[in-house]
């Protein structure tokens, strides 16, 4: 009975003296002592908190920036991709527009039966205006057809491998078109330069020529089919001790710019050579 | 085994010169790459195949060219002529040599050229030809020279080492 009256009585203590505790550190009695622990205690978790950190960064970055590359090398790698699809539409848009002039032109002008054909190269030599293209005697083209773009005449054909042929362009110096000023109703003569500048020769001098006037291609001596495009008339050089005119011609056709062309495969050129008078 | 690589190379060369110099002028003038392939090469010490090179320049050239076969024929072998007597005389001096055959080379090859295609019947005339077509030829040849020389004496290393001496 005793020994139950004492150890109620200590346990009555303790409570007293851990709640007197309690209360006294709640009232800010032991602020100065709970601060050193408390701090102590944050230094350390900070110390252990910072360790673990550091190692699970060390653990785990690396990896992340890894797979980061390599997304990012394949996303590089499908935007260049994507870049160079964009290229090649474009480039189809391009030669799309340019089939389809073509096509217009040929559905425009049904008498002639055409070829297309691409540019693929020029002449090594910059003394001559030939264009290389990739169509040749396997689809039917022969030397001496003539070529043309849906803006006008081009040239015709000067030489002629399986499946190549090598076009002479009216810019050409030893180029000579036999054609007519639809204005004036007068003939004349087209002739290439080294600078691919077009030249009006033997025009009379009674025809009254005009800048402006629209070149065309006549049709005599058999090298060209009549009627197709050639340019206009830029300016006139008319002198009176001269036994005829000479004009300059702006071709309709960018000669710097053929990327594709069209043979007139159904048009058989007249060698009129035998015919001329031997002198 | 090693000298059937003019082939491919000659051909390249070609290809380019008809696909891609020809489509860049300067005034009316282009750069004519065979040529200061061939002038480069036989430049080169320990080169025994120029000649072999002019040739399928040549008639490649003149294959695919308007202008009569004989015109490049003769004047990259003119060219392989003419780098071949230099080398010896400027050796040391391997740039001065490259420049001057890729002037006279051009000179020459442009001459000739209009040459053949006036007796031909085509109505050059000499004074434009020469300033519009010859002179900014021959400046776009020089400025391909460097480059052309630097890869052609690296191909001339590779294909000719020098001999190794104890």
């Amino acid at each position: 009975m005793r020994n139950n009256f004492s150890r109620a009585l200590q346990t009555t203590i303790i409570f007293l003296v851990v709640g007197g505790v309690i209360a006294l550190a709640l009232g800010g009695y032991f602020s100065s002592a709970s601060n050193v622990f408390t701090g102590s205690l944050v230094n350390l978790q900070t110390w252990f908190s910072s360790r673990f950190v550091a190692v699970r960064e060390f653990l785990t970055a690396p990896r992340d920036v890894a797979s980061l590359r390599e997304r990012n090398a394949e996303l590089e790698s499908e935007v260049s991709e994507l870049q160079a699809q964009v290229i090649q539409l474009q480039q189809r848009v391009g030669e799309t527009e340019i089939l389809a002039a073509l096509v217009d032109f040929s559905r425009a002008n049904p008498e002639n039966t055409y070829k297309a054909a691409a540019v693929i190269g020029r002449d090594p030599s910059p003394f001559l205006h030939y264009v290389i293209i990739n169509r040749g005697s396997n689809d039917g083209i022969l030397r001496g057809m003539p070529v043309v773009t849906n803006q006008g005449l081009v040239g015709r054909v000067d030489a002629v491998i399986a499946d190549a042929a090598r076009v002479q362009l009216i810019t050409d110096p030893a180029s000579n078109v036999n054609v007519r000023l639809e204005n004036a109703e007068t003939d004349a003569s087209l002739v290439g330069s080294v600078t691919g500048d077009l030249e009006l020769e033997l025009i009379p001098q009674e025809t009254n020529v005009e800048a402006g006037d629209l070149v065309l291609t006549s049709g005599l001596g058999g090298g060209y089919p009549p009627d197709l495009i050639v340019g206009q008339v830029i300016n006139v050089r008319a002198r009176d001790f001269d036994l005829f005119q000479q004009a300059t011609v702006q071709p309709v056709v960018d000669f710097n710019r053929l990327q594709i062309i069209l043979v007139i495969v159904n048009f058989t050129p007249v060698d009129i050579a035998p015919l001329l008078p031997v002198p | 085994m090693r000298d059937l690589l003019a082939i491919p190379i000659i051909l390249l060369a070609v290809v380019l010169q008809s696909s891609i110099v020809s489509r860049v002028p300067l005034l009316s003038g282009i750069a004519d790459l065979p040529l200061v392939i061939l002038a480069a090469w036989a430049l080169q010490e320990g080169v025994d195949t120029a000649w072999h090179w002019a040739i399928s320049a040549g008639l490649l050239v003149g294959f695919v060219s308007g202008v009569p076969i004989l015109v490049p024929l003769i004047a990259y072998l003119f060219v392989v002529m003419l780098a071949r007597l230099i080398q010896r005389r400027v050796w040391q001096a391997p740039l001065l040599a490259m420049f001057g055959i890729t002037l006279i080379g051009t000179l020459f090859m442009h001459i000739f050229s209009l040459g053949a295609l006036r007796l031909a019947g085509a109505p050059l005339p000499i004074v434009d030809t020469l300033g519009l077509l010859t002179l900014p030829s021959i400046l776009l040849n020089m400025l391909l020279a460097i480059p052309v020389y630097a890869v052609m004496r690296d191909l001339a290393r590779w294909m000719h080492p020098a001999p190794e001496f104890e």
